[in-house]
């Protein structure tokens, strides 16, 4: 029996107890003098008994996905000869994989140990007597609680109110699978960070400024401990993030002004579409881009000046993230000066001030803090960028202030670190997560003190 | 009463003196407003131009056309499955230039032909096992350094030293060129082919779908709990510090870097849960994940624009909380909904740094037919061509490009489709 088969009946078993149950209101209201004389409408009837069907097989199928192999795992291990169980655990995981490839008919070259050979079998055997007793309990439960809900069934059931509140614990659970994220967030990065901090300390980590991952297979290897100093990483990306916002605060702001202060309707309702397609190109293409255009073309430019570009330039990279975000800073800075008062502006007017000297003098000063709060969500984006900065930025960790040099960057790093392959034990791997850790701050702080900066300011003109 | 009039004077005479230059900065100011939009629209315009002058060639493959005699020697009746293909063409192309005797020249000569070529002889003669023994002209598909030939790419003028193709490899080019055996044809593979070391037989189906199955998984699990989500906290949620925190987390996590989400799925799907590495179905929860505070943020948007007179009125014939909702204030706020999962939907199609977190980008060949098959994605597909060095995956990265574009400006087009067409001003 396979699982498309068992869901199969589970299906036929809901729409029946469905079914059943609305027909069932049918009857019993047309015996009553009318299905107004029910409680609830015959449908809900219908629905509670099926979701009083469904939920508790889905609930034990959903379990049973996540228990059964764990169990099966040590269920075969244990049958293994005392030969191989005695193994270390990095070599019993890896038998216990040849031994689910054996099952699946997969081996690459080579004899066949008997013994395994056995274990996959008994692998089948076992994985066969799970699905048996799955279905059968699921068979059993669904039919069981089938005939209990049939019993329930009466014209006074207030099923609505079973049902709404079914449904209401639904959206509850859905609108906690925010806060389930952020907690997984947290403790999937945090996890692997305090297993680093166990190798390296936070003190290294923070202030130390070489940066060289490498650990060398041989013990006996160049640079065999690796150095894990996060300043180098972390200024490369202050000095992309602050070449994109020199680009983008500018053009974003004055493009947002043209747009709410000077611009027709017209042009407003063709312009500011097209630009925001800008915000809707995917980072990879703009990596490209920068990696085939702009690169070497901020390098033939610095070279023909006399100076020295690295062909994996800081500038290159800034450059084309800042352009990405133009969009962003001019959609915030619009609705921060869009929500300015008309009034404000008037009284600008009426003192004859023009209409720039109101832009410089009122609105914008008006419309600071919003834009603040803009600017700094553009800051915690350009952090997290990329796709732009794995493409156009270098690898290599340098501390340096000059935008023509190679630098590299938090996002970079992790990319790198990660993959290919992975070992959980490095601290090569886990430095990563620490990277991670340190972006997810960074870019929360930032968060919250924009998203606190800019509700503040909405409130105030509200 | 003079000087007061002298006064006067003085403060219109500083005012109207102060006027040109006053009007002067005003046109700056709007001057240079109006370029910094010129500078986006430009720079869009020359993004586009660029990635389509590099790529629209890629949709156009060389081919060369060879007489292949079907030796039954090579073939071998019994099992032409795992027959050396590879020799058909190499005996072809000796007998189509019967002057190269040199070892070295000989393995230049079979170089001008696609590796792939061999795959098409076989399909040949397995459809149709009659032609073994006989002699046929066949397209097939020429070595890429060949196409970028043809393209204009590799330039002829260089000392031969300095360029990929020699001098005489150009000649035998040319010779066919004069033979008519060479020719543009249409790209099918592009569109038909999985990825492949090979840039003439690389294409971008196995990507695409891997892309299509994330989607798939990224909008069923998305779309009804976004909806739930902003369904509870527009209309139910009472205000208090739960509902607090969840609504700035929805803020924040709208506002997390896409990275942590991979770092995420790694953790928790690839190493807690164990689910297979490369597999769509990680890469749609972690998208699902990413997107679903966009979904929770415009499908509250969308329910707080439908008017509160419409859940009076269904709660005044008597409907209950939740039958005025999900009867009459969620369809009416559909099209808004819709439209933001759209929105999301091609944010989730365009991200690819999380999926580098996932293993996505390894090497697959194979197109994948589930969702736990090693599969990769359209802009993984992307970046993973533009790492490439050799020249012809330029053209094929731009070429993929284009693909994600169209698909995204459908997207968006539907989108603003929809709210133009449904949007309801109350």
């Amino acid at each position: 029996m396979s699982n498309l088969f068992l869901t199969t009946i589970l299906l036929g078993f809901v729409s029946f107890g469905y079914l059943h149950g609305k027909k069932f209101a049918f009857s019993a209201g047309n015996k009553a003098g009318g299905v107004q004389k029910l409680h609830s409408r015959p449908t809900y009837h219908g629905m509670l008994i099926a979701l009083w069907c469904a939920l508790p097989c889905i609930l034990i199928l959903f379990v049973w996905q996540f228990v059964e192999p764990a169990i099966i795992s040590s269920m075969v291990l244990s049958s293994l000869p005392d030969t191989l169980s005695s193994l270390p655990a990095e070599r019993l995981g890896l038998i216990l994989n040849d031994i689910k490839n054996l099952s699946m008919g997969l081996h690459f070259g080579g004899q066949i140990d008997p013994e395994l050979l056995k274990a996959s079998n008994y692998y089948l055997h076992l994985q066969q007597t799970g699905l048996n007793i799955k279905s059968a309990s699921v068979i059993v439960l669904a039919i069981v609680m089938l005939l209990i809900g049939f019993r329930l069934l009466r014209p006074s059931l207030r099923a609505r109110n079973h049902v709404e509140r079914i449904i209401r614990y639904f959206l509850i659970f859905c609108s906690l699978i925010a806060i389930f994220t952020t907690i997984g967030i947290v403790l999937s990065v945090l996890f692997e960070a305090l297993r680093f901090f166990q190798k390296v300390s936070l003190a290294e980590f923070l202030f130390s400024l070489t940066w060289s991952p490498q650990i060398s297979i041989r013990p006996d290897q160049v640079g065999a401990s690796g150095e894990f100093g996060a300043v180098s990483v972390f200024a490369g990306t202050m000095l992309i993030s602050a070449i994109a916002m020199f680009v983008a605060v500018p053009i974003g702001l004055m493009s947002a002004i043209y747009l709410s202060e000077y611009a027709s309707k017209r042009m407003r309702a063709t312009a500011k579409p097209l630009i925001e397609i800008l915000a809707g190109v995917p980072t990879v293409v703009y990596g490209f881009f920068a990696a085939l255009v702009v690169a070497p073309f901020i390098r033939n430019a610095g070279t023909a000046m006399g100076l020295e570009v690295s062909s994996e330039s800081a500038l290159a990279a800034g450059l084309i993230m800042g352009i990405m975000i133009i969009p962003f800073v001019m959609s915030i800075a619009d609705d921060v000066i869009n929500a300015v008062p008309q009034s404000l502006r008037d009284g600008s007017y009426g003192l004859g001030a023009t209409k720039s000297e109101t832009v410089k003098n009122v609105v914008i000063p008006a419309a600071l803090p919003g834009i603040v709060g803009g600017i700094l969500l553009a800051v915690s984006r350009a952090i997290g960028e990329t796709m732009i900065v794995v493409m156009a930025a270098g690898l290599s960790a340098n501390l340096t202030a000059n935008p023509l040099q190679a630098v590299t960057t938090v996002t970079v790093q992790i990319v790198t670190l990660l993959v290919g392959d992975q070992e959980f034990d490095s601290p090569k791997t886990l430095a990563a997560f620490a990277l991670g850790l340190l972006l997810f701050v960074v870019t929360l702080i930032l968060n919250i003190v924009a998203l606190y900066i800019v509700r503040k300011y909405r409130e105030e003109y509200e | 009463m003079n000087e007061k009039k002298l006064k006067h004077d003085t403060t219109m005479t500083l005012v109207e003196c102060g006027l040109a230059k006053r009007y002067q900065k005003e046109k700056r100011f709007k001057l240079l407003g109006l370029s910094a939009i010129a500078f986006s629209l430009l720079f869009l315009v020359f993004l586009f131009s660029s990635i389509f002058l590099n790529g629209y060639k890629a949709f156009f493959q060389t081919a060369v056309q060879i007489d292949v005699f079907f030796d039954p020697a090579i073939l071998g009746l019994k099992d032409p499955a795992s027959a050396d293909y590879h020799r058909l063409i190499k005996n072809s192309m000796r007998t189509a230039f019967p002057d190269v005797k040199n070892r070295k020249d000989k393995k230049k000569l079979y170089g001008l032909v696609s590796s792939g070529a061999a795959f098409k002889l076989r399909d040949m003669v397995l459809d149709n096992p009659s032609i073994i023994s006989q002699t046929q002209s066949v397209w097939v598909l020429a070595d890429d350094d060949v196409d970028m030939l043809r393209k204009g790419y590799i330039d002829r003028t260089l000392p031969q030293s300095d360029r990929r193709m020699s001098d005489m490899q150009i000649e035998w080019i040319d010779k066919l060129q004069e033979q008519d055996r060479i020719q543009s044809q249409f790209n099918i593979g592009f569109f038909t082919n999985g990825d492949s070391r090979e840039p003439e037989t690389a294409g971008i189906l196995g990507a695409t779908m891997g892309s299509m199955y994330m989607l798939a998984i990224t909008l069923v699990l998305s779309f009804p709990i976004g909806i739930g989500a902003a369904i509870y906290l527009e209309e139910f949620a009472v205000k208090n510090w739960l509902t607090d925190i969840i609504e700035v987390n929805i803020n924040n996590l709208a506002a997390v870097p896409s990275i942590v989400f991979g770092l995420l799925g790694l953790a928790v799907f690839l190493n807690f849960f164990q689910l297979p590495r490369s597999a769509p179905l990680v890469g749609g929860l972690v998208l699902f994940l990413m997107t679903l505070p966009t979904i929770i943020i415009t499908g509250r948007v969308a329910l707080q624009s439908v008017p509160p007179s419409i859940r009076e009125a269904a709660l005044g014939v008597g409907a209950s909380k939740m039958q005025a909702i999900f009867h009459h204030v969620l369809p009416l706020a559909m099209p808004g909904i819709l439209t933001g999962t759209i929105i999301g939907m091609a944010r989730a199609l365009g991200e690819s740094a999380p999926l580098l977190m996932i293993g996505m980008v390894a090497f697959v060949v194979d197109i994948p037919s589930g969702i736990t098959d090693p599969a990769t994605a359209l802009p993984v597909q992307i970046y993973l061509w533009a790492d490439s060095p050799e020249r012809a995956f330029v053209e094929r990265t731009s070429a993929a490009i284009m693909v994600l574009l169209t698909f995204l400006i459908l997207m968006n087009g539907t989108a603003v489709y929809l709210r133009s067409k449904f949007e309801r001003r109350w």
